[in-house]
């Protein structure tokens, strides 16, 4: 590239001196410029680094085959109430919000010219804003208090559901668009019902995309914190069963509240918690990754 | 006989046939309404919610400064008709203030990082990288919130207030707010830059799609007018993508505004106008779950309904914020 540079510079072309030192000056310019965009990207993976750093520095000496066997103990003991709580919140708010989510995906994919579709679709792009926070005050005005379910287990799923419905209906929209129009058209020709196109050639052929969406909601209910506080509560216990009337405990719940208490075994627990939804977070979201781009690539 | 059988046996398949048919599209119309009603119980149940502190505070106490539960050990007083503990007021203005400086300052830092490292990872990493390296940044979407706060908490904090504020009180010293004292590291200053790592990939995602939507046709005269990479990138690059950075740059305030978890963990919890750019404030989210454990000892149901009267204001200006993204947004992709 430079030798190419200095050959046409000394073979032809008249290049004016001023012109030359001009061009000198706006490759500075560019360099520079690439090297602020560079610092930028390198500074944001640096907190990326860092935070995966300082959780896993923090929580893996904290680990213990204590932590999944004993449930908490005041600000001590193990974890086996909180994992359980996550897992049984998470679970059930996908349990829930999955067949509704897809099901407004496919209306929302398989009528897209109405305008109500679009309509809907704006609203599920604008539920999508709606702080975490202000959906735990509907949880706990509505279901808590509402319905005197309390804090409990039902009651958070429902809240969280609430929360990620938007997005599996997002992603089962844009699954079942990206599907090729033919697909749609033989099934019909073939006198298929709307049900039968939808239900056996629409979905199975994007069965991955539709499931990343699920991964995701898993993920992004796990993490959550906000709206369960006013919905779940907290226990020390492990869950007795009951769908109402019975807070549960999470791990978010022991990150927020148990690193603000003045004890070493409240700190590990805190960081322990954190490693370990943040692991499962970031596992669930890579490999939702890694399916999406295996599929674009069949 | 044997066509008599079909005969019934065809009525019967397509009455079952028409019947799942309505089924399906009754079910389909079912599903169609459930966000609508969604979006519309949230309304209502958090206005039912408020409606008596709604009606005691009229609208004033978005502008007045004075957040006091009562006192939790006095006779509950009627006041304008509502039962309230005594010396009870709910101001939220340094609440506002709070919220929108915070989620501001946020994006005085995402956005240009962000796009700035959106035109790296787009126009500098090759492309059979690209996808894995943008993770890197889009990855900071997948650690929830809280554990953005515990990070704020135990590196961000005594980081930055040892090192980092003094200098800069020391530097930027002469602008009003940016001087001493620093204090103890919870306040503004972190919030903002605990946020702004929130709010960015989102920021990196968008503007980086809206990149690679640019015609190559242009980008292509731009290098046979011999400009240099970075020059084609800022200068037609850039230009066309201005609408999505918009979108996206108010997407983002939608996001810091009603971030809970990581602002209540570094934020400070203040009742008042923070003094300088350093020190505590409380936002509007991190406030409601702050204070939720002193609202429930109000045997008047006030307090509470005074902090769902707050979740209506986020409720309000995230939908009015979001909004305004989408359409945005959606007019870039059409």
């Amino acid at each position: 590239m430079m030798s190419m540079d200095s050959a046409s510079s000394n073979t032809g072309f008249a290049v004016p001196d001023g012109l030359r030192g001009r061009y000198r000056r706006r490759r500075v310019y560019s360099a520079l410029g690439w090297l602020i965009c560079g610092t930028s990207f390198v500074v944001l993976g640096l907190a990326l680094l860092d935070i995966l750093f300082s959780i896993a520095a923090g929580g893996f000496p904290a680990l213990s085959t204590k932590l999944f066997t004993q449930p908490t103990q005041g600000v001590s003991g193990g974890l086996l109430n909180a994992i359980e709580g996550t897992l049984i919140l998470t679970l059930g708010s996908v349990l829930i919000s999955g067949p509704i989510g897809i099901g407004v995906g496919i209306y929302t994919s398989e009528k897209r010219d109405h305008f109500f579709a679009r309509v809907v679709r704006f609203m599920s792009d604008v539920l999508v804003g709606v702080p975490s926070i202000v959906l735990g005050l509907f949880g706990y005005i509505t279901m808590v208090v509402g319905l005197g379910w309390h804090f409990s287990a039902l009651a958070g799923a429902i809240t969280l559901s609430v929360m990620v419905t938007p997005y599996i209906a997002r992603t089962t929209e844009l699954a079942l668009i990206a599907l090729p129009g033919s697909l749609r058209e033989s099934a019909y020709a073939l006198g298929a019902s709307e049900a039968s196109v939808v239900f056996r050639v629409l979905l199975p052929s994007c069965t991955g995309r539709v499931l990343t969406g699920l991964l995701l909601a898993m993920a992004l209910s796990m993490g959550e914190t906000a709206p369960l506080i006013y919905t779940v509560g907290w226990s020390n216990y492990t869950w007795d069963g009951h769908l109402t009337h019975e807070p549960l405990g999470y791990l978010t719940y022991v990150i927020w509240s148990f690193i603000n208490e003045p004890f070493q075994s409240a700190h590990e627990l805190a960081f322990a918690a954190a490693l370990l939804i943040t692991a499962f977070a970031l596992a669930i979201t890579l490999s939702s990754r890694l399916i999406f781009r295996y599929l674009d690539k069949r | 006989m044997s066509a008599a059988v079909i005969r019934t046996v065809n009525q019967r398949s397509r009455a079952a046939r028409s019947f799942k048919r309505t089924a399906f599209s009754v079910l389909l119309r079912g599903f169609s309404l459930i966000l609508p009603i969604t979006l519309v119980g949230l309304f209502v149940f958090l206005i039912w919610g408020s409606w008596p502190v709604l009606q005691f505070n009229g609208l004033g106490f978005l502008v007045s400064n004075d957040w006091n539960l009562g006192s939790q050990y006095g006779t509950p007083t009627t006041v304008g008709g509502h039962m309230v503990l005594p010396g009870a007021s709910y101001g939220v203005l340094f609440l506002i203030f709070g919220t929108v400086a915070s989620s501001v300052l946020a994006l005085l830092f995402a956005v240009p990082v962000g796009v700035m490292a959106a035109m790296f990872v787009a126009e500098i990493i090759p492309e059979g990288i690209r996808d894995m390296v943008a993770a890197i940044v889009e990855l900071l979407a997948a650690v929830p919130s809280v554990v953005f706060g515990l990070w704020g908490y135990v590196v961000v904090i005594p980081v930055f207030s040892h090192y980092v504020y003094p200098v800069m009180a020391n530097v930027l010293g002469f602008i009003p707010g940016f001087g001493q004292p620093v204090g103890a590291g919870y306040g503004l200053m972190t919030a903002g830059i605990v946020l702004a790592l929130m709010v960015v990939p989102i920021i990196t995602a968008n503007v980086r799609e809206a990149i690679s939507a640019v015609s190559r046709g242009d980008v292509e005269a731009g290098f046979a007018l011999g400009a240099t990479r970075f020059e084609v990138t800022r200068k037609i690059i850039l230009p066309q993508t201005h609408r999505a950075i918009i979108g996206v740059t108010i997407l983002g305030l939608g996001r810091a505004l009603g971030e809970t978890m990581a602002v209540l963990m570094v934020c400070g919890n203040a009742l008042n106008i923070p003094g300088n750019i350093y020190s505590p404030v409380s936002t509007m989210a991190a406030f409601i779950v702050s204070q939720l454990d002193s609202a429930l000892q109000d045997p008047t149901g006030m307090a509470v309904a005074s902090l769902t009267e707050i979740g209506l204001i986020l409720l309000i200006v995230g939908l009015v914020v979001n909004a305004a993204a989408r359409l945005l947004l959606w007019q870039v992709r059409e």
